[in-house]
């Protein structure tokens, strides 16, 4: 049992707050941590891999401090999301000095080579490796000690989608071994796809916690905004506001056009296009104005 | 108590070092030196004076130092810059080991390429005559090992440690170190050729420092680097992509 706890934590680089008073506890199994681009996943789990110290707040594995604590890493494989490796080593050698300076040896290396499947390509300079095979060394590097714990910062991130399954499997795999695989992503299938429960970070703070599909309702419950221009915006606005799938009508007269809120996607969508042939107005735009992930993220955090 | 060693941490700094681009820099130097050794010899035959010129005044003074830069930056400053270092660090292994092993290694590298050709150059200078080689070699070697560590810090510590560590080399040790006397005192090749000067013994090798203190100041300088160089591995932050 290997459990990382982070307790009231937060991060700041001078002025700018980084992780926000952020309290999870992560246990076996794979867990997503799932936020926009600089939501703070990756201070987050430079502050779980000891490369990072928490400004308050504290964040230990099974009541150990990690901070300037490196036999931590007998039990913690990192796979960084930073290319840079020693790109003038060969997969096996990287590999093998990873498992030396574990005090382990060739056989190690040569086990973790075969879990990733890169055996085949082990004798070439890493420097020649596609993104896909610099990851699956990567991952070799992290699991030559056969750690408990499994700290991955964007490891999909430029993956081909073989790749990608591939390197789903296997953490598949290790969560079901009974180990704690901790991912971030923000790119919402992948989360879908491998985990379980996920912990959702938006601008530093804690947005949500737990099981995927109930995240996902939220998600696809949240109201849905519409940038609508059409050739009678007034009209059109007090047709769309008689039904109750509609929540409010703004009329932006810089934009020229009507901003609508509507709570029920399926029945707003059907609704839009019939009452506009009813009053003879002609649709010219209908966008929808939140659809980018951050919204999503930041509708959450409210919710 | 830690290792003071870690094999396989020398074996990637050594790779690390002697494979990339800039390690030409560790070839070009010596060779010139010897170049610069052999037509001095040439034209004007075997001179003391001008055999302890030429290595007080480019061996010593600029040759060195120069290497010291690149060994000692080169063993650990390009893995931070580029991050790699995360690969040595996630792993049961002490920060002092890992810094006295590069510094290790930053003094080997600095010692054979700055002190064998010394010694090389002073044989095709004057043979050696009157200990010149002997006592600039000695010099080379000490000098070596305070450099290393001196620069290993600054790898450890800055991002433009080369910049910086070559503007010391050259301005601060070629420069004030031969020509102001108040620099001298606080100058790395000074308190070297205080120990040239116990060797050789005449009035060609002359250093503004007494031995004593020469002796004292290179060991407090290369204590106080590594054990700095270690408490700042010991808090090294990576930042993250954000």
């Amino acid at each position: 049992m290997t459990t990382l706890n982070i307790d009231h934590t937060s991060r700041w680089f001078g002025n700018v707050v980084a992780v926000n008073d952020i309290t999870m506890t992560i246990g076996p199994g794979v867990t997503g941590l799932l936020g926009p681009n600089g939501a703070g996943k990756s201070t987050l789990i430079n502050m779980m891999g000891g490369f990072l110290a928490p400004s308050t707040g504290t964040v230990t594995l099974d009541g150990k401090t990690i901070w300037r604590n490196e036999q931590i890493y007998r039990e913690i494989g990192i796979v960084p999301e930073r290319e840079a490796m020693y790109d003038f080593l060969t997969g096996k050698e990287f590999v093998v000095a990873n498992a030396e300076l574990h005090g382990l040896g060739k056989k190690a290396a040569q086990r973790a080579l075969a879990t990733v499947e890169m055996e085949y390509a082990e004798d070439r300079k890493i420097s020649t490796y596609s993104k896909g095979m610099r990851q699956r060394v990567k991952m070799a590097s992290a699991l030559v000690h056969d750690p408990s714990v499994l700290l991955l910062d964007e490891p999909f991130n430029g993956m081909d989608p073989r790749q990608r399954m591939h390197l789903m499997d296997l953490l598949r795999r290790m969560g079901d071994d009974g180990r704690t695989v901790l991912f971030s992503s923000h790119i919402l299938e992948e989360v879908e796809q491998l985990a379980a429960h996920i912990e959702v970070i938006v601008a530093g703070r804690h947005a949500a916690s737990g099981d995927f599909r109930r995240i996902r309702r939220l998600m696809t419950d949240r109201p849905h905004r519409y940038l609508v221009r059409s050739s009678d915006d007034r009209a059109l606005a007090a047709a769309l506001i008689a039904d109750p799938s509609t929540a409010g009508i703004e009329v932006d007269l810089a934009e020229g056009a009507l901003r609508v809120q509507a709570v029920d996607f399926a029945r707003f969508t059907e609704l839009l296009p019939k009452v506009a042939q009813e009053h003879h107005i002609r649709l010219l735009t209908v966008s929808p104005s939140d659809e980018s992930l951050e919204s999503v993220f930041s509708y959450l955090v409210a919710a | 108590m830690f290792d003071v060693y870690n094999p396989t941490v020398a074996r990637l700094t050594y790779r690390a070092l002697l494979g990339r681009r800039r390690a030409l820099i560790l070839f070009t130097l010596p060779a010139l030196l010897l170049l610069i050794a052999g037509a001095v010899r040439g034209f004007s035959g075997a001179d003391d004076q001008i055999a302890a010129d030429v290595l007080g005044g480019f061996a010593l003074a600029t040759m060195v130092p120069l290497i010291g830069v690149i060994a000692g930056t080169g063993a650990i400053g390009p893995e931070i810059d580029d991050g790699s270092v995360v690969y040595l660090l996630a792993k049961p292994i002490k920060r002092p080991t890992i810094i006295l092993t590069k510094l290790t290694v930053a003094i080997a590298v600095t010692m054979a390429f700055s002190a064998i050709p010394t010694f090389a150059a002073g044989l095709i200078l004057n043979g050696n005559g009157q200990q010149i080689a002997v006592a600039y070699t000695v010099a080379a070697l000490v000098a070596s090992i305070a450099y290393a560590a001196l620069f290993l810090l600054l790898g450890t510590v800055s991002r433009h440690a080369v910049v910086i560590g070559l503007v010391y080399a050259l301005v601060w040790e070629t420069l004030f170190g031969s020509l102001i006397e108040g620099a001298k005192t606080l100058s790395v090749q000074q308190w070297s050729l205080a120990l040239a000067e116990d060797v050789a013994g005449g009035e060609l090798v002359s250093s503004a420092v007494g031995l004593p203190a020469a002796a004292i100041l290179l060991a407090a300088v290369t204590v106080g680097a590594t054990w700095y160089a270690s408490q700042k591995l010991r808090t090294l932050t990576l930042a993250g992509e954000e």
